[in-house]
């Protein structure tokens, strides 16, 4: 087992256990917070598939704003956590049938025999002065210009329907 | 090295965590948002993976995007959240029922 191979099962294995713990936690708080764990395990990840640009906006954007918002939401609605486990005893079967399925039919389609290092080797060794960054950018500001201000402009209205939708109205 | 049949599993049992996740919750829709950020999550990882098995930024650039439309459902979402919350006093998922026909 070389030092990449115990990286990633690693890190895999830290993100599906809190994945697992995020749905079964009966507390908010505590399932967003292992939502953070497994978004820090994932851009690990991330990071070993030398794509570093966006495991870095995972942590920054991800932990850092939403998961912030999670929080602040979660912490102002007043939830209460003692009915909070009713359905998962009712509707656990149905859940692991589901991951079964899902998870039984993927991993036939994308086993080994189609998508091991036979068919699909490792790309080799890339070069001292490879930048991911500047890769993305030769793309993005290129032949997804287009695209790109679309969601400059998506964002923009997510924000203003944000506020307008939580901006408390006075009565006077 | 580590194939990339391994990565797609883990993006698959990822997804699966949080299709399961969307199943089992009933009582809050706050968790019901943060499986769908798991699923979004399995998902990256399969452009990514393939980006980088391929040679081809373009999976990179559309997990970008991918990220953007994410980050801004999840803060309507929330805003959404919070005015059902003051309208109704309740984020149960069963208790929402006054669009019944």
């Amino acid at each position: 087992m070389t030092f990449y191979q115990l990286i990633f099962y690693a890190f895999s294995t830290v993100a599906v256990f809190s994945g697992l713990m995020v749905v079964a936690s009966n507390n908010p708080v505590r399932g967003a917070l292992f939502l953070v764990l497994t978004f820090f395990a994932m851009s690990g990840v991330w990071l070993l598939l030398q794509a570093e640009f966006l495991a870095l906006i995972l942590v920054l954007v991800y932990v850092g704003a939403v998961m912030t918002l999670f929080l602040f939401v979660v912490m102002m609605l007043r939830v209460n956590v003692v009915g909070m486990f009713e359905g998962f005893v009712r509707y656990f079967p149905l859940a692991l049938f589901v991951i079964m399925v899902i998870a039984g039919i993927s991993i036939m389609v994308i086993g080994p025999a189609r998508f091991g290092l036979l068919s699909m080797p490792a790309p080799g060794i890339k070069p001292d002065d490879f930048s991911n960054i500047k890769e993305i950018g030769m793309v993005l500001y290129t032949d997804y210009a287009y695209p790109f201000e679309i969601s400059a402009v998506m964002l923009l209205t997510a924000i203003i329907a944000a506020i307008s939708l939580s901006h408390r109205k006075t009565k006077k | 090295m580590v194939s990339l049949s391994e990565f797609l599993m883990l993006a698959a049992l990822l997804f699966g965590i949080g299709m399961a996740g969307i199943i089992i919750n009933r009582k809050n829709i706050i968790m019901l948002l943060m499986s769908i950020e798991l699923m979004l999550l399995a998902v990256n990882t399969n452009f990514i993976a393939f980006s980088y098995f391929q040679n081809n930024t373009v999976g990179q650039v559309f997990v970008f995007f991918i990220l953007t439309v994410a980050a801004a459902e999840a803060a309507i979402g929330l805003a959404i959240l919070v005015v059902l919350f003051r309208r109704s006093h309740t984020i149960e998922v069963e208790k929402l029922d006054t669009l019944k026909g």
